[in-house]
């Protein structure tokens, strides 16, 4: 869904209408499959929180809430960067479009930064199933293990898709440098914003799912 | 739309005019490997699926040969249990996920569609580009499980036996597979976009031709059902790298779950195999029956109905896998109502041909072969859904001759039937029909035979996956692999007629049948690169007979 | 056993009750499928032959209403439908609830055999010995991946899931020698995991069962008993202990109030979670202190476990935990 530097309409499509109904549609259905594809991590996460819910509470106890609940203020406040840079470029402002993108990057990095310093306290902490876990730190070592391995998937998952929407980014940026976008012509900015804004919704379903769990 | 375009008889004897073989042609528009490897254009594209699908479609089909060898015999001399495990999970994940799955949308859905609806290529050219590619990549995954040692898990992969007892590269088969989904949710997100922002002027959804109806059901299950899989398949090998027990017992995990997620893809994915057959069928008996389709919009709207339904019926593969009893019953319940929409394409099937003008050319014979076939496995299909039958059948080789009735007898008779009709217009050459006529005959038979006895087999309790066997029912077996060779040639056979007449078959011309639809009457045999001179207007229906096939009647 | 009277089989033995039920059903969809294959078939062939493209048969379309037609070949099938589903969901449903008093056996699916435990405690490995006329409940699990219980002479088979119970019943009608297979993919021996299904009069099943292969045996129940030593389970569920834990007395078949509210029905799912996962399923009143025997205990000594704790039961149900003509074996 990228497009020729040299014409902004491509040689498949008749008008430029046509081209963005094509990419709206696009990246609206290929959301759609994303929701699918957590659905499924989403499905076990549910099955087994009602089986197991004692070793989820322990679990998450074992979580760094900061970290996950300034990492939420941080990917939202980077969600809203996104829409901003979208707003702007809708004005035809490209000084404000290429600001607000490498906003959204910045705040977006430091996501995944803290994110990966998580990791690596939860390393620290014997908390990763299969490398160090330690089951006799906890009274429902099972269950809280299979909590733990929902955790790594489901956020590991998450931390791919933003790292997918920071390279994005970085792709949208350079051609906003090179001024490609306008009033006009603009849907790559929509199609990686509706993409990012997904992503952050995700998050916002992981944060109280993992780190919130109590009786 | 009346097309106005050169008139032949299909005699062989009949020199048609040249249709000025210099022309230039999305064939000749480029040449050399790179030429292909970096092609944006859907119906070089479709080729180089073609080319692959093929690739898998005979190591697939190697393997089932292997199985019905071993079976000739009760104590079967050929191979080993390990190996006939290997086999069938070989065969299995080849022809499911290699073959049936990307067939005819990805050869003749990629070729076909923006052909069909007049637009000049696919909405995202490059990605289907992609897809391609991945589907390579998953493939090459694939073989490389399958050279280094193979999988014994069957395509089904139930854990935890897959996950904790396996021996074999499970993770790499997995991830092939994992990959390959992306190929398929590429291509369907391709279909449906292009289905809703491509069409031509005046081609609105009810002058869409039945093939496009149908590829664009089966995109939505693509799209929908994929990721589910893929997920599922992420986790078997996280599971098996990690031991972690998201399905294994042992560790906690719900066995069960993995089959609820794993039939949540794969029962809609019978559709996704089945659905695109459905809608070739309905262009094939239109066009050589010289008539509209009876029903357009009831045919129309099934394709949708099954993709709907189909989501909702996954749990009747797990009515003895403990799974309570009023699952059972609402799953059984929905499993019959998912009939229905199938039973009214093959009454509006028949009925388009009351009174039609009615031609036995070689892709006709498949689509009646598909009738056939199709009803017979239907109506084996309600015996699995009636739960006491089932508590009977269920894991037997009834279950083996019902599916492939819909898959082998279905899908691919659709499939090779459309590669016939579109033939032509692919590779601007003609095909020996007598040679292919022939071939559908025996292939007709071969399935029969191959998979008929094995109806038998299943009620009598021979269970499916079992290199050994009581002697007692050695003649059903004797019988379904005499079939399979008889099979065995009916496909060897295209093969070497169809690429033989890529090279040195007589021109095409343009509307060899003389049917509607865009394909036919606004592009040359083959296509140029952009499909259309310009950018055709539509003003009439789909299949807007009837006029003869041949000038003289 | 009789040999077949062709040598050409088409159907298999009926040898339970609910086979003929079955068979009925099977034979009235393959009746109702051949009548809309010939049927249709027959239409089309007419159709074919008719209007093939030299004939000069009349092609003047009537105006019909294609609606009427549409909705005619959509409901008379689904009528149809609807019969069948019912028809097969009736005996489907009886054919999963085993009437009480059923005899239990026990089956623990192993790659690649099955290790069949009697309530007298005789045990075999493969095949399994039945007495004709009286109902029989199999109780089934895995120590391992799924397999699948199944008896085509008795129209019957369920998946055997390790980690759970699942149950299948039947009254077998006529004694003989029946195949039995596993069913679902379990591995390299997959095809070897089958063995026989033998279907005998009472009295001889009873000599059977009182014929025991090797030395003296406990029944399930007292191998129970002594494992229940043996794990120490009586220290704190025995009737003198100072641990407060839950009785165990007249327990399987009722009721049990859990923690947090809620009942769950104590039957051998519920006992087998609560000695393996304890923490899962807390008596109301009771706090979570008990060990989790997970991977510490075989299958088949848990199912011993539960036919002993079963025999503490009042209930009903447990009739047969000390078949009453049984030449009691001396205990080791």
């Amino acid at each position: 869904m990228s497009e020729d530097a040299s014409s902004t309409i491509r040689e498949q499509f008749e008008t430029r209408s046509q081209q963005e109904e094509a990419d709206s549609l696009g990246i609206w259905t290929f959301l759609s499959t994303e929701i699918l594809f957590f659905g499924g991590l989403f499905l076990c996460y549910t099955v087994y929180r009602t089986h197991y819910h004692a070793g989820f509470v322990e679990g998450s106890k074992h979580l760094y809430y900061s970290i996950g609940t300034i990492n939420t203020f941080v990917l939202l406040t980077s969600s809203l960067f996104m829409a901003l840079a979208v707003h702007s470029i809708q004005d035809g402002d490209r000084k404000k479009l290429r600001l607000f993108l490498l906003l959204t990057f910045a705040f977006g990095a430091t996501f995944l930064g803290l994110k990966l310093c998580e990791y690596y306290l939860d390393y620290r902490e014997h908390l990763v199933p299969a490398v160090n876990f330690r089951p006799g730190d906890f009274s429902h070592a099972a269950s809280a293990e299979i909590f733990l391995f929902l955790y790594f998937a489901m956020t590991g998952l998450h931390a791919i898709h933003m790292t997918i929407g920071l390279s994005a980014l970085t792709y949208l940026y350079l051609r906003a440098r090179k001024d490609e976008f306008s009033t006009e012509y603009h849907s790559p900015v929509r199609v990686v914003g509706l993409y990012w804004h997904f992503v952050d919704i995700v998050w916002v379903f992981l944060y109280p799912m993992l780190y919130l769990v109590t009786n | 739309m009346n097309s106005t375009s050169t008139i032949i008889e299909h005699a062989p004897t009949g020199t048609p005019p040249e249709p000025h073989p210099r022309k230039p042609d999305y064939l000749n528009d480029g040449y050399g490997l790179k030429s292909w490897l970096t092609t944006h254009d859907h119906k070089r594209i479709a080729l180089l699926y073609l080319i692959c699908i093929t690739f898998f479609f005979f190591v697939g089909g190697w393997a089932a040969t292997m199985m019905r060898l071993q079976l000739l015999t009760p104590q079967g001399n050929l191979v080993t249990s390990e190996t006939y495990n290997r086999l069938f999970t070989l065969h299995g994940v080849m022809m499911v996920w290699f073959f049936l799955i990307p067939a005819v949308p990805t050869v003749l859905g990629n070729f076909l569609l923006p052909l069909m609806i007049g637009a000049r290529d696919v909405a995202f050219p490059r990605l289907n580009l992609l897809s391609w590619y991945i589907f390579v990549f998953g493939g090459l995954f694939t073989m490389y499980a399958t050279i280094s040692g193979g999988v014994d898990t069957g395509w089904t992969f139930y854990t935890p036996y897959s996950t904790t007892y396996a021996n074999g590269h499970v993770i790499a088969m997995a991830s092939g597979i994992f990959i390959t989904g992306f190929s398929s949710i590429f291509t369907g997100l391709n279909f449906i976009v292009t289905t809703h922002t491509m069409r031509a002027p005046g081609m609105h959804w009810f002058r869409l031709p039945l093939f496009v109806w149908s590829l664009y059901a089966t995109s939505l299950i693509l799209v929908l059902a994929t990721p589910v899989i893929a997920i599922t398949l992420g986790l078997i090998a996280l599971e098996r790298f990690a031991g972690v027990g998201v399905f294994d017992p042992k560790l906690g995990g719900d066995p069960l779950l993995f089959q609820h997620l794993f039939w949540f893809y794969s029962h809609p994915a019978v559709y996704i195999m089945i659905l695109p057959g459905m809608g070739v069928v309905s262009e094939m008996i239109t066009c050589f029956s010289r008539k509209c389709i009876f029903g357009y919009k009831f045919v129309a709207y099934s394709s949708i109905a099954i993709a709907i339904l189909g989501f909702i019926v996954w749990g009747h593969h797990m009515f003895v896998a403990s799974q309570s009893i009023y699952a059972g019953l609402v799953f059984s319940f929905l499993s019959f109502l998912v009939s229905i929409p199938s039973a009214i394409k093959v009454f509006n099937w028949t009925a388009t041909l009351y009174k039609g003008r009615i031609y036995f050319h070689t892709p006709m014979l498949y689509a009646l072969g598909f009738i056939g076939l199709f009803t017979i496995g239907g109506l084996t299909g309600l015996f699995l859904a009636t739960l006491a039958v089932d508590m009977h059948v269920h894991g037997t080789y009834f279950v083996i001759a019902h599916f492939h009735y819909i898959m082998v007898g279905g899908m691919v008779m659709a499939y090779l039937g459309g590669l016939h009709y579109w033939w032509p217009k692919i590779s601007g050459r003609m095909y020996n029909e007598k040679l292919a006529q022939f071939s559908a005959a025996i292939i007709f038979v071969g399935f029969n035979l191959t998979f008929f006895p094995q109806f038998i087999l299943g009620y009598l309790g021979m269970p499916r996956r079992y290199p050994y066997y009581p002697p007692q029912w050695q003649v059903f077996h004797v019988l379904s692999t005499a079939g399979a060779s008889v099979l065995a040639v009916g496909y060897l056979l295209p093969l070497c007629y169809l690429t033989w007449s890529f090279f040195f078959g007589r021109h095409a011309p343009k509307n060899p049948w003389n049917a509607s639809g865009l394909e036919w009457n606004e592009t040359d045999s083959p296509p140029t690169r952009t499909n259309f001179d310009k950018v055709p207007i539509v003003t009439t229906k789909a299949y807007n007979y009837p006029y003869p096939m041949t000038s003289n009647e | 056993m009789n040999p077949p009277i062709a040598s050409l089989p088409f159907v298999p033995e009926q040898a339970s009750t609910v086979a003929p039920q079955v068979d009925a059903i099977y034979w009235g969809l393959v009746a109702i499928s051949a009548v809309i294959t010939l049927g249709l078939f027959a239409v089309i062939t007419c159709f074919l032959i008719r209007y093939r493209s030299t004939s000069k048969a009349d092609r003047t379309m009537e105006r019909l209403n294609p609606t009427y037609l549409e909705v005619t070949w959509t409901v008379i099938p689904m009528i149809i439908f609807i019969g069948l589903f019912v028809w097969g969901a009736i005996v489907f449903a009886e054919a999963s609830k085993p009437p009480p008093g059923a005899l239990p056996i026990y089956i623990v699916g192993v790659q690649w055999y099955w290790d069949v435990r009697h309530e007298n405690g005789r045990r075999e490995i493969g095949d399994l010995h039945v007495p004709v006329g009286r109902p029989v409940q199999l109780i089934l699990t895995s120590a391992d991946v799924i397999h699948d219980y199944f008896i085509p002479a008795f129209r019957t088979k369920r998946d055997v899931v390790p980690g759970r119970y699942t149950t299948v019943w039947f009254t077998a009608t006529k004694p003989g020698k029946y195949r039995l297979f596993c069913n679902q993919y379990c591995g390299t021996k997959h095809s070897q995991m089958d063995g026989y299904v033998y279907a005998m009069r009472p009295e001889a099943y009873q000599a059977w069962l009182d014929a025991p292969n090797g030395t003296g045996q406990a029944t399930l129940a007292q191998t129970g008993e002594r494992l229940f030593r043996q794990y120490s389970c009586s220290g704190c569920h025995g009737a003198n202990s100072g641990v407060h834990a839950p009785s165990l007395d007249g327990l399987y078949g009722h009721d049990v109030p859990l923690q947090g509210g809620g009942f769950v029905n104590a039957d051998e799912q519920y006992l087998r979670d609560s000695i393996l996962r304890p923490g899962t399923q807390i008596v109301a009143g009771y706090k979570p202190i008990m060990p989790n025997f997970q991977g510490q205990i075989s299958e088949q000594n848990v199912i011993a476990l539960i036919a002993y704790i079963k025999s503490l039961s009042s209930t009903p149900n447990s009739v047969a935990a000390q078949p009453p003509d049984q030449a009691m074996p001396p205990s080791p």
